[in-house]
């Protein structure tokens, strides 16, 4: 693709099955009935002069540049905010028009720097292109009135500047944050002359200011007031290549816009299905981790982990890993080998993964990060509606009259779907809130919950057995669906079950801390607000119930009758850009890709036909297994492609005694990660910027990720793969991903119907793809649940054994941060560190008191795993009894205290219930110490020392 | 031999969970044959343990059978 700016049609597009024909400069045009003259003649092909109006945003109908005139129309309306109307004649160019347009030209020009020439947006500029289009000459007022040219530039937020002395207050940026993203941080400040842009107070500027930075409002700008710092140093963009981004699961796409080989700014593309041209501030800006000098782009080896990594080439790396793969194979059997697949790389590159260890380990030891994240939802949905994964597409919400979010904070971790949803949610939709904390959207500009459930961690089987409760006694209950599409008899056992008075919402307020009729109330919402859709997240999933959790929002969902059409479901919003297509790739050790179990015979020998080997037919070791087992000397080697389990998994220390344990840790990743302190060979891999395949976000949409630059280590991560792959003999031969993805098509029958051609061609596909759904499934369980019947699971609480007591007495939830992403390997390496350089506790006013500690202050955290210590927050955010933290620093690690309990059905690990006391501290603790230590050593390159 | 604590106490949330299921001990084998590695039922099965609750018992005399067969 070349540099073209996207298209902009001007105002929004509208949706009607009615339409209207009209006339423009002697163009027939037909368009959807509320469609503006301005769009339509957009469509016919013209282009009416503007600079207030653009297609994101509503009309508004401020520069009067876009008059137009109409026939039997007195005057000159603004076509931006005239309705096209059926039989109307529009004139876009007179010569009173160009007259007019001249006139407001002149006064926008008069009080804007004529600096052009040196302008970084010199030919990437709408007022630029504007005065062009109406042929200004001159401006008859001269420059030397009043303005605003010596207005000084902020340069405070580390992405973009903003110069007002280049703004002509069009209100585009105010108001891309207020409808685009939702914050409401800019506003304009006085009247009249005197109009300015402002970030929030006088005092503020953009970084002080309530400001997300997700970037809306640079794309909005249309001069250089709002400006990428990258542009102003790289220059503008000469191509665009339209990629996926690879942080969280919403799966934006994004224009990378490069000059030569670098890349000068992601620009959200309108065109996503996903994001529809909206961007957060880690996939629009926090890219730089790329070209850190942190990266490693050559492989290394050493003997023991003791040693300095020594550099190698490709073939000795690879060589050194393949011996001792094989050698420990030979000696201790296939099962000593396992793997780990990447929820941050491809489709592509996780099934390489998945069937090197299968097929060419041996073995079905591969596990992959959805372990510790939403393993539960695989589980949990697949036996009640027969499918691991959500059930609508991201604009569903649009139709949802109440929206439920539980264990989930989409502001911070999916916040573009957070915008779509806070749009929504300005128009009307009630919001119940289910979490322990007070999230952004339980309160925020015109946003506010109509309930917030602050339920004590580890109780949310008994809040939604008590909602449940509510929706049989109270005959809430949608019997004729669940007679039509669920198994009755299950219904009923359930149904019974639930209205037992053991599970009412006043025996069980004692348990949930959730006041009785506040949860009557929410459930009545729910049942009986209309459309009503679940969204949760990962405080559902990571606890020692996390399955039935699950299963109890799938049997609230199925019980209601909201399951099966727009605006409702259950929908999992997933943390990692492709943990959905890591899990459909069959990266779990008991299923083959498409969620089939490894003792099917029928669908084994499909997979050893193609694969032309024997598989294990029994279950491999999950992660947590693997570790047990090396800790027994049973499993001995294993090969993760980019996973640093060392921070992200629980109970650091056992993580660490489990890898220092095995003889061959093979990293594949783009940086010395904590994992690789205890590596044996490090391979680099690539970034998504670097490779071609597809990601799967989570409303099932596969699209396509495309090469922008080569890859700074010379592979793509599936060719490290394979080249490992061959190195044991294994005679790969692919030459493209797309040769992969059509071994995934043939295998696979959810992606039957899926190719990169396919893609290429419709954009996206959503699984299903297959001969019964050839275009994709945007809605799932539409005429009838996957598995037959919607299936009624009971879900009897059982609390934790992670048990509150004298010692410990506080419960520890931890959770992310907008600014940062997982474990912070990339977005720590990006200026987002000004946002979020350290991870610290939140603590309620009245636990802060009783300890006299107080924001700021170093604390102790201390569990009956481990210890360490961070800075205080003081803030009401958490209930008395509650604190909360991330885990995005590695020399914080959180992890070090988390427990080692997990789902019962999963081993998804107990994250968001640690039992901790809280104290004070002088800094880190002696593990923290000793471990920048151990770090410092583990990461000496011998090479890099004798230069 | 994998840890055996850790087994039991795996074994005994199943089971728990698994209480108000039509069977409760085929329920809890069904689980255990469908996700657990080999040599963690080897583990679990090579004695017998105090601590493991009566439908993780019978759930793990259904595993010898299945195993012994």
């Amino acid at each position: 693709m070349g540099f073209e700016r996207q298209a902009d049609y001007g105002t929004p597009e509208v949706r009607s099955d009615a339409q209207v024909t009209l006339t423009v400069d002697g163009r027939a045009v037909t368009v959807p009935t509320g469609t503006t003259v301005m769009r339509a003649a957009a469509l016919a092909g013209g282009a009416i002069p503007k600079l207030c109006a653009t297609d994101s945003l509503e009309q508004f109908g401020s520069c009067r540049m876009c008059l137009v005139e109409v026939e039997g129309v007195r005057g000159t309306p603004a076509s931006c905010t005239t309705p096209a109307a059926e039989g109307m004649v529009v004139r876009t160019q007179t010569p009173q028009l160009a007259k007019l347009r001249r006139g407001v030209m002149e006064l926008y020009i008069s009080d804007h720097p004529l600096d052009c020439l040196t302008c970084s947006a010199n030919g990437d500029c709408e007022l630029q292109d504007t005065a062009a289009q109406v042929g200004l000459r001159d401006v008859r007022y001269g420059y030397a009135g009043d303005n605003h040219l010596g207005l000084p530039s902020d340069a405070s937020n580390p992405y973009f500047d903003f110069d007002p002395s280049k703004c002509i207050v069009c209100s585009r940026c105010v108001r891309a944050c207020e409808e685009v993203q939702g914050t409401f941080a800019l506003t304009i400040d006085g009247r009249g002359f005197a109009s300015k842009v402002s970030a929030g107070q006088a005092d503020d500027n953009f970084l002080g200011s309530e400001c997300v930075s997700c970037g809306a409002c640079v794309q909005a700008c249309p001069t250089a007031t709002l400006q990428e710092k990258a542009v102003k140093e790289i220059g503008l963009p000469e191509r665009a290549v339209v990629t996926t981004c690879a942080y969280c699961g919403v799966g934006c796409t994004f224009r990378a816009e490069m000059r030569g080989e670098q890349l000068v700014r992601m620009v959200p593309w309108k065109d996503g299905k996903a994001n529809h041209g909206h961007s957060c501030v880690k996939g629009r800006f926090a890219w730089g981790y790329a070209h850190h000098q942190d990266r490693i782009t050559v492989p290394m080896i050493r003997e023991r982990i003791d040693e300095p990594w020594r550099e190698v080439s490709w073939d000795e790396a690879l060589a050194f890993a393949a011996g001792r793969l094989t050698r420990i194979k030979a000696q201790y059997g296939a099962r000593a080998l396992g793997g780990i697949t990447s929820s941050r790389c491809t489709n592509e590159e996780t099934f390489l993964v998945q069937k090197l260890v299968r097929a060419g380990f041996g073995t079905n030891n591969v596990d992959t990060c959805a372990r510790v994240c939403h393993s539960p939802t695989g589980y949990g949905l697949k036996t009640t509606f027969g499918t691991s994964a959500g059930t609508q597409d991201f604009d569903s919400v649009t139709e949802a009259d109440v929206i439920l979010v539980i264990g989930a904070n989409p502001t911070d971790a999916h916040p573009v779907f957070a915008s779509q949803m806070k749009r929504r949610l300005r128009s009307g939709a009630k919001l119940i809130v289910i979490d322990p904390r007070r999230i952004d959207l339980v309160r925020m500009p015109h946003v506010e919950a109509e309930y917030h459930l602050a339920l004590q961690p580890g109780t949310n089987v008994a809040v939604l057995t008590a909602m449940a409760h509510v929706v049989v006694t109270e005959g809430l209950a949608d019997e004729t669906f669940v007679r039509e599409r669920c198994d009755w008899d299950e219904y009923q056992d359930w149904a019974r079950f639930v209205a037992e008075p053991r599970h009412s919402p006043e025996t069980l307020e004692a348990v949930t801390r959730v006041p009785a009729a506040e949860l009557r109330a929410a459930a009545r919402l729910y049942a009986k607000g209309g459309n009503a859709a679940i969204y949760y997240g990962l405080g559902v999933t990571e606890h020692s119930q996390g399955s039935s959790t699950v299963m109890a929002i799938a049997n609230l969902a199925m019980a209601t009758g909201n399951v099966g059409r727009r605006g409702v479901g259950v929908n999992p919003l997933r943390g990692q850009n492709n943990v959905q297509g890591a899990c459909d790739m069959g990266s779990f050790p008991h299923e083959l890709s498409g969620y089939r179990h490894i003792s099917d015979t029928a669908t084994r020998t499909l997979f050893e036909q193609d694969w032309g080997v024997a598989l294990d037919p029994e279950p491999g070791l999950r992660i947590p297994n693997m570790l047990d087992a090396a800790i027994d000397g049973s499993f001995r080697a294993i090969y993760i492609q980019g996973e640093d389990i060392l921070q992200s998994d629980p109970n650091t220390h056992h993580v660490a005694a489990g890898l220092a344990a095995m003889d061959c840790v093979i990293v594949h990743d783009l940086f010395l990660n904590e994992t690789a302190n205890y590596a044996h060979v490090f391979l680099p891999g690539s970034t998504f910027l670097e490779k071609n395949g597809t990601f799967t976000n989570a409303e099932r949409r596969i699209q396509l990720v495309r090469k922008v630059m080569e890859p700074a280590n010379g592979m793509e991560d599936w060719e490290v793969t394979q080249a490992l792959a061959n190195a044991m003999g294994l005679g790969w031969s692919y030459s493209h991903p797309s040769e992969i993805m059509d071994e995934i098509a043939r295998l696979t029958p959810s992606f039957a119907g899926v190719s990169h051609g396919r893609l290429e061609a419709k954009g996206s596909l959503q699984w299903p793809v297959n001969d019964r759904n050839p275009n994709g499934s945007p809605i799932m369980h539409v005429d009838g649940f996957v598995r037959g019947k919607g299936k009624f699971v009971i879900t009897d609480y059982v609390p934790t054994d992670e048990k509150t007591g004298p010692r410990f007495p506080l419960l520890l939830t931890t959770g992310r941060i907008l600014s940062q992403y997982n474990v912070g390997a990339q977005t720590r390496r990006t200026a987002n560190i000004v946002w979020h350089d350290e991870d610290v506790l939140e603590m309620h006013p009245a636990d802060a008191e009783n300890r006299g500690l107080h924001t700021g202050d170093w604390v102790r955290l201390a569990s009956r795993t481990g210890e360490t210590t961070l800075r205080a927050l003081v803030t009401d955010r958490v209930a008395p009894g509650v604190v909360y933290t991330t885990f995005h620093h590695p020399m914080t690690q959180a992890n070090v205290v988390t427990t080692e309990f997990s789902d019962w059905a999963t081993n998804c690990p107990e994250y968001k219930v640690t039992a901790v006391q809280i104290s004070h501290s002088n800094g880190p603790s002696d593990w923290q110490e000793e471990y920048s230590e151990m770090t410092a050593k583990a990461r000496r390159i011998a090479v890099a020392e004798a230069t | 031999m994998m840890d055996r604590r850790q087994l039991v106490h795996m074994i005994n949330q199943i089971a728990r969970n698994f209480e108000h299921a039509g069977d409760p001990a085929q329920a809890t084998f069904s689980h255990l044959r469908e996700f657990w590695d080999p040599r963690m039922i080897a583990s679990l099965l090579a004695a017998d343990d105090p601590d493991l609750g009566p439908i993780a018992k019978a759930a793990v005399n259904k595993l010898r059978e299945f195993e012994g067969s």
